[in-house]
């Protein structure tokens, strides 16, 4: 079984995932479910938030640079009580509020609107850099995806994040090694992809990004060294759970999913339709 | 303009704890004392203008102010993405102080010239775009930016331009202002093409023609009431711009004046930039007096339209 690994929790978060898809018949359910338990954990354990006061000016900033990941965080944002929970339903809705990249502005708990790749982790270095401004205490995670790392901002901003040793920004890379024709490998090679972040000055741990208590580990040991920017590499699955999904390209972003392939992927996940 | 407007940072900085400069490697000139007495808020960044955006959308996000200054091209084409998404769809308070709009760094040939800025910019829901004609309006226009809403990008001029903006006529953003009255030709004019503009008039003036001229220092949001107002007035409407003649303030006063119900009243005419890269060389003189855009020119081309 794909998901015997994964405990309860996780199956039941990727069949209320499937229930969000349900109704818009379309997302990006293998890059979602790269990266559900790195937003789980991000949530459940790490980020000072209040869901609130979702601008307390104090907390903790998320910012999900690669947005096509979205349907884990908007339901963390409706778990967590940011956002009812019956707005999932209203997913790519013309009603909605909640559309297949998460709008700043829109969505309480959003900090930024993203989608285009490459553009999160500039923005949370302006906000780390507000942060010393300001002499606050908040820190500032950006989640990237291993693909989005192709753009050349990525890699300006984490120069800029080195030059500036920004202890308080966790750079956090979905590394699943699939993009949306192939593997990473094979469209843009990323290795070595660890040596690239220490040699840009950052602190980098590596973790099975699907364990909860290695991540819970390692995101409960920030800042990893001294004043240097931290990058943790979670090595993924793309559609992690589901046989016919893992890295399996075709459900980089899946649309008009038929009656027959929800039943059994509800039934693979041990739960009814 | 770019020394007055680098200065005027100074006290920006010194009245608004939220106001942040971010240089992209830029001259050390004019800087030194903001630099030294406000430390924390002054940034001198890599030649990475995308990421600059993404940046100081992110401290705008977390209520700053940043001024960001690096030379037109490199601040609008360059990183036109994160323009239109971080600042623009973000609708931030972030400041684009754009060095030598238009065709200033003419010496250093196409890949400098900013001839299409107004343009994209235009194209981005929520920026505001100014251009100040000299020093002055500078010296009147960064104190207004510490309060407006949204993202300006503030287009500067190449320097030492003859001063022809006036105290006595306050300037506002958004706002146009009327610098010479006149019942025959309107000319409509932003930046250094007021100057030519109201050299157009006083050559105009002996030949019984007399010219209002219009500084519209904001292209968007343009100012459409006093437009439309001194249009009403005029037999010939003629604009000017050291820009490209697809998008910019041109385009922007034909919309309105052909949506209105003055569509037909009077003649009008562009100057401008036609759809070429300007490949010349010389000096910012040289190319705008080869595609027409001088006071001999205006002048011409207002006499010969009215005279139709």
């Amino acid at each position: 079984m794909n998901n015997a690994s994964l405990d309860q929790r996780s199956r039941e978060q990727r069949r209320d995932i499937l229930h969000i898809l349900e109704v818009a018949r379309r997302g990006h359910i293998g890059s979602t479910f790269s990266l559900l338990e790195i937003i789980r954990v991000l949530y459940d354990r790490v980020l000072r938030v209040d869901p609130l006061n979702p601008c307390w000016p104090e907390r903790d900033r998320f910012i999900l640079s690669k947005g096509h990941g979205c349907l884990a965080l908007y339901l963390m944002l409706a778990e967590k009580g940011f956002i009812p929970r019956e707005e999932l339903g209203r997913f790519c809705q013309f009603e909605g509020i909640l559309g297949g990249h998460p709008e700043y502005g829109k969505v309480p708990g959003v900090e930024a609107s993203t989608g285009s790749l490459g553009h999160g982790l500039s923005i949370g270095i302006g906000m780390a850099l507000a942060a010393r401004i300001d002499h606050k205490t908040y820190r500032v995670f950006v989640l990237t995806g291993d693909g989005e790392c192709d753009e050349g901002s990525v890699w300006e901003a984490a120069l800029s994040a080195g030059k500036h040793k920004l202890s308080a920004l966790t750079v956090i890379v979905d590394y699943n090694k699939m993009q949306s024709y192939g593997s990473t490998a094979e469209v843009q090679d990323l290795e070595p992809f660890a040596d690239k972040w220490r040699s840009f000055g950052f602190a980098v741990q590596e973790v099975d990004g699907h364990n909860v208590p290695a991540l819970e580990s390692v995101l409960g040991a920030l800042p990893f060294e001294g004043d240097k920017p931290n990058a943790v590499i979670c090595h993924t699955v793309k559609g992690k759970g589901m046989a016919a999904m893992e890295n399996n390209p075709d459900w980089h972003h899946k649309s008009k999913i038929s009656n027959e392939e929800f039943t059994r992927l509800y039934a693979e996940l041990g739960f009814p339709r | 303009m770019r020394k007055t407007c680098l200065l005027s940072m100074y006290e920006l900085a010194q009245v608004d704890s939220r106001v942040v400069f971010i240089g992209s490697d830029i001259t050390k000139r004019d800087l030194d004392k903001l630099a030294a007495d406000f430390p924390d808020r002054f940034f001198i960044e890599g030649i990475y203008e995308a990421h600059i955006m993404g940046m100081a959308a992110g401290m705008a996000l977390s209520g700053k102010i940043p001024y960001v200054n690096t030379i037109a091209t490199f601040l609008t084409r360059r990183c036109y993405e994160q323009v239109l998404i971080d600042v623009g769809l973000h609708n931030l308070p972030v400041r684009l102080i754009g060095s030598g709009g238009g065709v200033v760094y003419a010496p250093l040939g196409p890949t400098h010239l900013a001839n299409e800025d107004i343009a994209i910019m235009r194209a981005i829901p929520n920026m505001a775009i100014v251009a100040p004609c000299d020093k002055d309006e500078m010296t009147r226009l960064m104190p207004q930016t510490l309060a407006w809403p949204g993202p300006i990008y503030i287009r500067l001029a190449k320097g030492g331009d003859k001063i022809v903006s006036r105290a006595d006529r306050p300037f506002q953003i958004g706002k146009a202002i009327q610098l010479r009255e006149g019942a025959d030709v309107l000319f409509v004019t932003t930046g250094i093409t007021t100057q030519v503009a109201l050299e157009a008039a006083d050559l105009l003036a002996p030949l019984g023609l007399s010219s209002a001229v219009l500084h519209m220092h904001t292209v968007k949001p343009l100012d459409t009431d006093s437009l439309l107002a001194c249009a009403s007035q005029a037999r010939v409407v003629i604009t000017a711009e050291e820009h490209t003649l697809m998008g910019g303030l041109g385009s922007a006063v034909a919309e309105v004046l052909l949506e209105s119900r003055l569509a037909g009243a009077f003649r009008f005419k562009r100057l401008g930039f036609p759809d070429v890269f300007t490949e010349e060389l010389g000096s910012q003189n040289d190319i705008m007096n080869k595609y027409g855009i001088s006071a001999e020119n205006l002048a011409h081309i207002a006499q010969d339209l009215t005279r139709k």
